[in-house]
């Protein structure tokens, strides 16, 4: 399949995953079996790697999970560099997210946990003691302003007029 | 006591879409596809250099022309985009929107007697317009098997002794017609050959789709007899600014200044900073913003085209601007009718054809700058409605 119309979709299904491949087909002018057929590609090439939701899950549980981000100090291994140390991190449950730095520090974490006591827990008893992790600085996350480009506090409305020329 | 108002102005219907909004606004839970401007927001950065100008007290009148800088940047962006070249310092102002600078390009160019030439159906200002200029629109209906453009035949045909100026405004508010540089070509000799000046409201110019804007002043033959209208509301999301342009020969510029700068002075202070900063980043970054949303709008154009066509309407495919302009004339009843009982039965608001001159009869106006939900909710209620009529 041509490689703008997979851009295409996958534009169009990070907006909104729930599109149809009949609307797609409206809007990019080709039919809708190619759409499910390319869809099914890009799947299979993990270009589409999941389906999920943008959630707010403060709406209906304020006091939901805590979210922190870690600022890790590794000492990269001979032969492996950052990959194996990254990989001993990433595989807990807790973890939602890796990314190698440059800067100050070398890994960002994410985790996310029920309470900032059970985060607390986790980096001194399960990251600070990782053997080549040489420093940890936690920061919580208080409040989500805008997740994924999308703001997520108050509402931006439509300002205009229902009828302009 | 004696009537004050004038003729002219006492004789001039109201605009039709004002008619139709007040109806239109009364209605609760409406979708509305009567909205002729962008829906996404003025984008943040052009926002913040307006805050940002107003705190660092940039509050005073600008030189008449508009701020050297933006002119500076008008001519280069002119230059990139649309190969025409323009001094900055005599053949560009910047005005209160591309409406004053029509207004000021009318003044500057009609006097009584004269016949000015606009394409039907249009943006509704050009006839009410010409008329307060002192002079007569006259339409030169554009038909959906020509897509909408004049022909070469058509201008001729509607040339006489009188004709002193045509209005060239393309991508076409409301039928999302475009004129391309050959259709331009075929009737630039018609226009030289009957000596005519040619007002172009190129207001739409950055929202085209499969094929960039051509401007009928890169042609060398047209560019001393044309000012080209555009600005900011379109492009750049910023209709509440009023911001816009005319670039054009030195003399008609001058004369057009003469009227700006006694009762208009300056375009806004702080406007006129926030299109600085627009023109500047999309010049700067291969303008990504404004190709972005083109895509966007271009998806949205694609479905509200097919899902006409689905419902077995007859429908010109639209090239630019953000609107579709579906043929509604088997259905039985006016343009008019139609809309008033589609946003009665289905609170769908569209906006008749006629709101555009009496050529838009059998159309409606449907505009695509709304979000793809509302599109697919509002096109889903007008096919139903549609297979009601034709019960």
């Amino acid at each position: 399949m041509e490689k703008s119309l997979k851009l295409e979709i996958l534009d169009i299904l990070e907006d909104n995953a729930k599109t149809t491949p009949e609307e797609m087909s409206l809007m990019l002018n080709v039919d809708a079996g190619t759409i499910e057929k390319t869809v099914k590609e890009l799947e299979d090439e993990k270009a589409i790697i999941k389906y999920s939701a943008l959630v707010n899950r403060e709406v209906i549980d304020e006091d939901g999970d805590a979210e922190a981000l870690i600022e890790v100090q590794i000492t990269p291994q001979r032969d492996y560099g950052y990959d194996d140390l990254a990989k001993r991190i990433y595989r807990f449950e807790e973890v939602r997210a890796v990314y190698l730095m440059a800067g100050t520090y070398d890994l960002c974490v994410r985790i996310k946990s029920r309470s900032m006591k059970d985060i607390s827990k986790f980096v001194f008893e399960k990251l600070a003691v990782i053997d080549g992790v040489t420093n940890t600085v936690t920061v919580f996350i208080m409040r989500k302003y805008k997740e994924q480009g999308v703001v997520l506090v108050g509402e931006e409305t439509d300002e205009r007029l229902v009828v302009t020329p | 006591m004696r009537s004050f108002i004038t003729k002219t102005v006492a004789n001039m219907p109201p605009s039709g879409i004002r008619k139709f909004f007040d109806i239109a606004s009364e209605m609760k839970d409406i979708i509305s596809l009567s909205v002729g401007e962008p829906d996404f927001v003025t984008p943040w950065n052009v926002r913040e250099a307006a805050i940002a100008s107003i705190e660092r007290g940039y509050t005073h009148y600008t030189s008449n022309h508009g701020n050297p800088s933006l002119r500076r940047l008008i001519t280069r962006y002119l230059r990139e985009r649309y190969q025409t070249e323009y001094d900055w310092k005599t053949q560009i102002l910047v005005t209160v929107g591309a409406s004053e600078a029509l207004d000021l390009a009318f003044r500057a160019v009609i006097e009584p007697g004269d016949d000015i030439l606009v394409p039907a159906p249009s943006y509704v200002s050009y006839m009410p317009g010409v008329a307060f200029a002192g002079g007569t629109a006259v339409p030169i209906e554009t038909k959906e098997c020509d897509d909408f453009t004049v022909t070469p035949e058509a201008l001729e045909a509607a040339i006489t002794s009188k004709t002193k100026a045509l209005i060239l405004p393309y991508p076409n508010n409301p039928t999302g017609a475009v004129m391309t540089q050959s259709q331009l070509a075929a009737i630039a000799p018609v226009i030289e050959k009957y000596d005519l000046f040619v007002i172009s409201d190129e207001i739409y110019s950055e929202l085209t789709y499969g094929g960039n804007h051509c401007s009928i002043a890169s042609f060398p033959g047209m560019y001393p007899r044309t000012v080209v209208i555009n600005g900011f509301s379109k492009a750049f999301a910023m209709t509440g600014f009023r911001l816009g342009y005319a670039a054009g020969p030195e003399d008609v510029i001058a004369a057009m200044l003469k009227i700006h700068q006694y009762f208009m002075l300056c375009a806004p202070t702080a406007s006129q900073h926030a299109g600085e900063e627009a023109l500047r980043h999309e010049l700067d970054t291969g303008f990504a913003q404004v190709n972005k949303m083109v895509s966007d709008y271009n998806r949205r154009r694609t479905f509200v085209y097919n899902s006409f066509k689905k419902m077995g309407l007859s429908c010109f495919e639209p090239r630019g601007a953000f609107y579709v302009f579906p043929n509604i004339s088997g259905m039985g009843m006016t343009s008019e009718e139609f809309c008033y009982r589609l946003i009665d039965e289905k609170h769908v608001a569209c906006v008749p054809g006629t709101a555009f001159g009496e050529a838009g009869e059998g159309f409606m106006r449907c505009s695509y700058a709304s979000s793809m939900e509302n599109l697919k909710e509002a096109l889903k209620r007008i096919a139903e409605f549609i297979d009601e009529c034709r019960k």
